[in-house]
């Protein structure tokens, strides 16, 4: 089964769900950080690394001797990656998404691609949780090619728990895609709320069934509650605000580990995901 | 000749942009016949990455040999190369002012980028 | 007005809910009528504080997807081969095929290759972007689509809406609310600005975030200040914390103590400086460092 954590909103403990989660699983889960712009899960965890890869996106490379500046590749190309005034086109490497389109559109055959490197994919053994992280390059824009690599370490013989990027935007769906199921982190504020909303409404589109943990549950109100009500939402979670938690958070560690009551809460958590999974969730 | 002036406005009395990709639009003067024409970038404004690439393949497009701007980017910089145009910069409040500053040969050539990618 | 005039302050955080956009708001009440920009156009929430009265809507365009024409696709499945995003996929019982929008990344090489010119490709509505008064000033916002992409595009456009206002209307300063990450839409929101503000909290994620915002910073050139929010949560982290920014060339702009009437405040619809709060005077303090 493949579980994303996700949230409109950043820093509603996202990847406080995960670790703590991934923990309570115990063995035999896979733990995905996804938010490869920064990934936090290895400070909490701070496992045994593993291995590390370069990963890369094909950028086209021209030969100079075969091209007669026909210009075909920058007619197609829709990211003014590849641009050509008359002569031997430019490479922008930056702006290239790797569609491949401009070697195959050319008659001369004078496109090859060749790798540019966006970040690495590490690896990482922590106490029987496998670690899969992504890491963006600093000045890189392009996320989701490298969540897409991180992806592909998959083991579909495990659990896996995907710790997505905050928001709503390409990264997210990169991530939350071919999900089994959904958590959604929120906490009961106004803020909360309003990114919770968009959330849930892009989650709908993807058609993956999914549940709310409202964490820091008595700072705000009961508007979140409300919502989950009238959309009938299932709330898997609810995790107090407990200074106890913010500050074994805030020194990289488990709260399963630190405070031992919570343990039975992310087992409950685990409990009901599997439950409403089966049912289909919202 | 034509020669590309980065501008906010349509007329020559208009401010000078001193962006170059992300200028509002271009005043394109021909010095033959001393007319111009105004193009709008509005367009390209949009992109989020590669707006001087865009620019200047609008300035292609018109047939200009030269522009006349405020600062040029990387991208930017390779792409008017390429395309053999020339970058002269100024710091002339408005168009007119550029243009008598052109034809009196006292423009600065431009050899290199002189602000960061994304500068806008 | 010549544009070097106006200063732009760009407020973000590298890691998630740190309290940006309570004290960006509180920045827009304490800076006597600036433009303000939100460009966290993923989850815009600045607008839940201000309450702005829209006063134009435009709608945001974002290149183009692909649509395959079930009558005049043969089920070749060279579209499929071809994409490199995994966007296009079987019809159940075979025999044509269908792009999925979410994956789509509007590269064309499909509608370019098809055999049989069975592939459309129409320009996408991907969100909008508004103009608004607001108590504070006016403001620039935007509401991305549902699994929309190309966010980086939308700030952009925010941050030249909210300079143009700036310039015809003579504010002398833009406040942008920048998204979280590193990553496209962070870019488009503070390359070229005059100044960024890192908004952090006393955790090993918070460090571990900033170290990496700082770089961007710097990879960019902008001069960053730092502030940590709920400091007093780990005061040895906060001290960490504002070591690693001196380290990294960023200014401390000062300290914000942990505060539930900031969850007040927001309840609300005010700006923590416009309540009763406890951390008020030190937004306060932090907002005079800037020197705006």
């Amino acid at each position: 089964m493949i579980i994303s954590v996700a949230s409109g909103k950043g820093g509603t403990g996202k990847t406080t769900v995960s670790v703590n989660l991934a923990r309570t699983i115990g063995s035999g889960v896979q733990l995905l950080d996804c938010d490869v712009e920064e990934p936090n899960a290895h400070l909490f965890l701070r496992g045994r690394e593993t291995g590390s890869e370069i990963v890369t996106i094909p950028i086209p490379e021209v030969d100079e001797s075969l091209c007669d500046g026909c210009g075909e590749c920058g007619r197609l190309c829709r990211y003014h990656a590849i641009v050509s005034f008359g002569s031997v086109p430019l490479v922008f490497p930056e702006l290239c998404h790797g569609c491949g389109g401009c070697t195959l559109v050319c008659p001369r055959g004078a496109i090859r691609e060749t790798g540019k490197r966006i970040g690495v994919v590490e690896t990482c053994d922590a106490n029987s949780i496998s670690l899969i992280q992504g890491r963006l390059d600093i000045g890189v824009a392009m996320a989701p090619p490298l969540i897409r690599a991180v992806k592909a370490r998959l083991n579909r013989e495990m659990t896996a728990i995907l710790d997505a990027p905050p928001g709503t935007s390409c990264p997210v769906i990169a991530t939350v895609r071919g999900s089994d199921f959904v958590v959604l982190v929120t906490e009961p504020t106004p803020f909360g709320l309003h990114d919770l909303r968009l959330a849930v409404d892009m989650i709908r589109e993807l058609s993956i069934p999914f549940g709310v943990v409202v964490n820091r549950m008595g700072v705000g109100d009961d508007r979140v509650h409300r919502f989950c009500r009238e959309e009938e939402i299932p709330i898997l979670l609810e995790i107090p605000d407990d200074r106890r938690i913010a500050e074994a958070y805030s020194r990289g560690e488990l709260v399963v580990d630190r405070v031992p009551e919570y343990a039975s809460h992310f087992a409950t958590l685990l409990w009901n995901i599997r439950e409403f999974r089966n049912a289909g969730g919202a | 000749m034509k020669v590309a002036f980065t501008t906010s406005g349509t007329t020559l009395d208009a401010p000078m942009d001193p962006r170059f990709g992300r200028a509002q639009g271009f005043i394109v003067y021909d010095t033959e016949n001393d007319t111009f024409e105004a193009v709008d970038n509005r367009q390209v404004l949009n992109s989020a990455h590669g707006a001087g690439i865009q620019a200047t393949e609008a300035i292609v497009r018109q047939g200009a040999k030269c522009v006349v701007t405020g600062h040029c980017g990387p991208n930017a910089h390779r792409a008017l190369n390429a395309a053999g145009i020339r970058i002269y910069t100024t710091e002339a409040p408005t168009v007119a002012e550029a243009l008598e500053a052109y034809r009196a040969g006292a423009l600065a050539t431009l050899n290199a980028a002189d602000v960061d990618g994304h500068w806008s | 007005m010549p544009e070097s005039k106006i200063q732009e302050l760009v407020i973000i955080s590298g890691k998630g809910g740190t309290g940006k956009t309570s004290i960006a708001a509180s920045f827009a009440v304490l800076a006597g009528f600036p433009v303000i920009a939100d460009c966290d156009v993923d989850a815009a929430d600045m607008h839940l504080i201000l309450a702005p009265s829209v006063r134009e809507r435009h709608e945001f365009r974002c290149g183009n997807e692909a649509v395959i024409r079930p009558d005049d696709c043969t089920g070749c499945g060279r579209c499929r081969d071809l994409c490199r995003f995994d966007a296009i996929a079987e019809v159940k019982g075979g025999g044509s095929y269908v792009v999925d929008p979410v994956a789509c990344e509007g590269c064309g090489v499909c509608v370019r290759f098809c055999p049989e010119r069975a592939i459309d490709f129409p320009e996408s509505l991907c969100g909008e972007w508004m103009v608004s008064e607001t108590r504070s000033g006016p403001m620039v916002h935007a509401r991305l689509g549902i699994a929309a992409e190309n966010s980086g595009k939308l700030v952009s456009t925010v941050r030249r809406e909210a300079r143009r206002l700036a310039e015809e209307n003579g504010h002398r300063l833009v406040l942008v609310d920048g998204p979280p990450g590193i990553g496209c839409p962070v870019i488009a929101s503070m390359t070229g600005a005059s100044q960024a503000l890192v908004v952090t909290e006393p955790t090993v994620s918070g460090e571990h975030d900033l170290e990496r915002v700082l770089k961007l910073a710097r990879h960019f050139d902008i001069p960053a200040a730092v502030c940590v929010n709920k400091w007093d949560l780990n005061p040895e982290m906060t001290e960490r914390i504002e070591a690693l920014a001196v380290r990294s060339g960023a200014r401390i702009a000062g300290r914000i103590r942990y505060d539930r009437a900031v969850t007040l405040a927001q309840i609300q619809e005010k700006a923590v400086v416009e309540i009763d709060a406890p951390s008020a005077g030190d937004i306060r303090l932090v907002w005079e460092s800037l020197g705006l």
